[in-house]
């Protein structure tokens, strides 16, 4: 049963950002996967049992108003945090889910001062030691998205038997966005491992066991980057918000 | 008429059984590549692109694909260089270079000034996006391919006309220091003519700029409403296209016989008739790369949910003259059609493709000099079809002055 959530739009950069907040207690802002933000999941009901939670869809994915000058992971890490001044947050618990990850990361090296907490999960941003971030440029949209889910049933109950092709142009148009903003080097940036060192935020570095998005390695590397870091694994894929709703919120929670 | 003959310089040597799993662009393995037999089809372009200049033909069309057999050309500056050394008469008509993929376009500007002078001012300097597999080919990001084009294209056309020493600080492309040391002999600038297949937005951009559009193996219906597009918005920038703007690339294979002509020009068909190669239409489409307003058709294809376009049929194609094959005789009836319908000042003949050998492709190239393009010649002064460099029209909008006073005087009496 869900919690509720209210619906706003918050002017950032000159860009009407779409945001979704349910709950109470400390801030929790979640950033979504670079596929796209499917809206308010069992994950972020689970969560905002506990917390309030921040979710907004970044400026150009799901059919919102792109910035044409948005063009590096970087600037989309500036909108959010902008996005934290605009609503009044003083600090929060930044969550990045994939793609989220690296921007959540990014947001830490430039200002962790206003981080209460840092959890990444399934993270991009930094070049994995051994393998590849997946290549989602080589396979249909479908193919690609399905791969993110564990559990095919999840897939599924997100997006249906047969995904519809509104949602098609959905995750083209998001992949459109990616290629705008982390085109190259892919999904990773050169510069995060030199910086994260530097961050002292209470970190949580969460990996799904059956991640096929996002080498194993990546999350290994950022443990040893983030000091402190603590390294938590959950049975899931890449989305692990969808296979493992519960067990993502609690560990969380916990930090 | 400006008459051109043109191969996609396919890369033929390979185990046909290589490409069973259907894919012969981008992922298809370069294991399967052989350079000794690379050296062979080389050389054997090069003579026949000398013969082609012997026999007649205006112009010599070349082109550039990456990751994929159906064209040797990786650089078509490379060939172009190559032309204007061992040729001395046909035009050097580059159709063209992939301006995205450029990341300093000041290079490509020095590049193509020097095949000028060396060919002693026979450059057409064709510019184009480049296919979507030519992108992730290339590693250049597709979302931004149409600015990087349009950016590439301004700096390369002021590197060539404006006096330098100047500055150019844009949004893909930032050179404190614009000042090449080798400029084009044709004055302004060469020619610049702009070929595509699909994209309107193309097509609208070449006749803003007043350059030649030349439609890549399109339909005769197809065609003609390229070239309702393009009038439109020639017109609008103030300017009355005739056939010098208008260029059309056709398969043409003639030999001897019926028989020889009709078995060799089923080569045309050797990548089941996908003239880019086979490629998964991801791959040919990447997200940013094509118009959103085709996005939904796009993402239905490429998730599977409707077939791709393929090409038609060989005998479709040969029915609906997209491929024309015959004796001179059959050939020359055949193109009067295409000629009447489609009315281009500019015409590429692609002679030859798949594996059809050296030998039957000099005697393609024999016949179409001095039978095929003989009888065109005379049909083009007939139809009044005159190329550009029958009649000499302004290289581009900006030296045409009397288009910009009918633009002006349009927009003053409509209050813009």
């Amino acid at each position: 049963m869900s919690n509720g959530y209210t619906e706003s739009t918050i002017e950032v950069a000159g860009l009407p950002i779409e945001v979704r907040r349910g709950g109470d207690g400390p801030s929790v802002l979640v950033i979504h996967h670079e596929t796209g933000n499917p809206g308010w999941l069992e994950f972020h009901d689970a969560l905002s049992a506990q917390r309030d939670v921040i979710l907004p869809t970044l400026p150009g994915w799901d059919g919102t108003e792109r910035g044409d000058w948005m063009r590096s992971v970087r600037d989309i890490a500036a909108v959010c945090s902008l996005l934290l001044d605009e609503l009044g947050v003083g600090d929060a618990t930044v969550v990045g889910l994939g793609f989220g990850g690296y921007i959540a990361a990014e947001m830490a090296t430039a200002n962790q001062s206003r981080l209460s907490g840092l959890v990444l999960v399934n993270a991009m941003g930094i070049q994995p030691e051994d393998g590849e971030i997946r290549d989602q440029f080589l396979e249909a949209h479908a193919d690609y998205v399905k791969s993110c889910f564990a559990d095919p049933a999840n897939f599924t109950a997100l997006y249906g038997e047969e995904v519809s092709t509104e949602q098609l142009v959905a995750w083209d148009a998001n992949r459109e966005m990616t290629a705008r903003t982390a085109w190259k080097p892919f999904l990773y940036s050169q510069t995060l491992p030199h910086l994260l060192p530097n961050v002292k935020t209470p970190t949580r570095i969460v990996r799904g066991t059956g991640d096929t998005v996002v080498p194993a390695t990546a999350a290994n590397q950022y443990v040893a980057l983030l000091g402190d870091a603590e390294l938590i694994e959950i049975a899931g894929g890449h989305n692990l918000e969808s296979d493992a709703p519960e067990a993502l919120a609690e560990a969380i929670v916990a930090s | 008429m400006h008459l051109m003959y043109f191969t996609e310089q396919p890369m033929s040597a390979y185990d046909e059984h290589a490409a069973e799993e259907g894919v012969t662009a981008l992922l298809f393995s370069n294991s399967n590549f052989d350079p000794v037999a690379g050296s062979q089809l080389y050389n054997d372009r090069l003579t026949e692109y000398k013969l082609a200049e012997e026999v007649g033909v205006d112009g010599i069309m070349l082109n550039e694909h990456h990751n994929a057999p159906f064209c040797m050309q990786a650089k078509c500056n490379i060939w172009a260089s190559v032309l204007a050394g061992a040729t001395e008469r046909v035009k050097i008509v580059l159709l063209g270079n992939p301006l995205p993929l450029a990341d300093n376009p000041i290079r490509l500007a020095e590049e193509l000034a020097m095949i000028d002078m060396i060919s002693g001012g026979r450059l057409v300097s064709g510019f184009v996006r480049g296919g979507g597999t030519e992108q992730l080919a290339t590693g250049v990001n597709p979302a931004y391919n149409r600015e990087r084009f349009e950016e590439a294209h301004d700096l390369i056309v002021e590197a060539w006309t404006r006096p330098g020493p100047f500055r150019w600080e844009g949004r893909h492309y930032q050179h404190r220091v614009v000042n090449p040391w080798a400029l084009p002999m044709q004055q302004p600038h060469p020619r610049i003519w702009i070929p595509g297949v699909l994209s309107r937005e193309t097509v609208v951009w070449a006749a803003k700029h007043r350059y030649p559009y030349i439609a890549l193996n399109t339909t005769i219906e197809a065609t003609k409403r390229i070239w309702q597009t393009y009038d439109e918005a020639a017109h609008e920038v103030g300017y009355d296209p005739g056939p010098e703007n208008r260029g059309y690339l056709l398969r043409v294979h003639v030999a001897d016989t019926t028989e020889k002509a009709m078995q060799n020009a089923s080569q045309f068909m050797w990548m089941q008739g996908e003239f880019t190669g086979l490629a998964h239409p991801v791959w040919s489409n990447p997200a940013g790369y094509a118009s959103p307003r085709n996005r939904e058709a796009l993402v239905e294809v490429m998730n599977g949910r409707r077939p791709p376009p393929r090409a038609q049929s060989f005998d479709n194609q040969i029915e609906n003259m997209q491929i024309i094959a015959g004796t001179p005789d059959e050939c020359i009836r055949k193109l009067r059609t295409i000629l009447e319908e489609t009315r281009p000042g500019i015409l590429a003949l692609w002679g030859n493709d798949g594996r059809v050998t050296h030998e039957d492709s000099m005697r393609c190239i024999e016949l179409l000099g001095t039978e095929v393009m003989p009888a065109l010649r005379d049909m083009g002064a007939e139809l009044d079809l005159d190329g550009p460099f029958d009649s000499n029209p302004p290289v581009s909008i900006n030296y045409d002055e009397a288009a910009k006073a009918r633009a002006a005087s349009a927009a003053a009496a409509s209050g813009d």
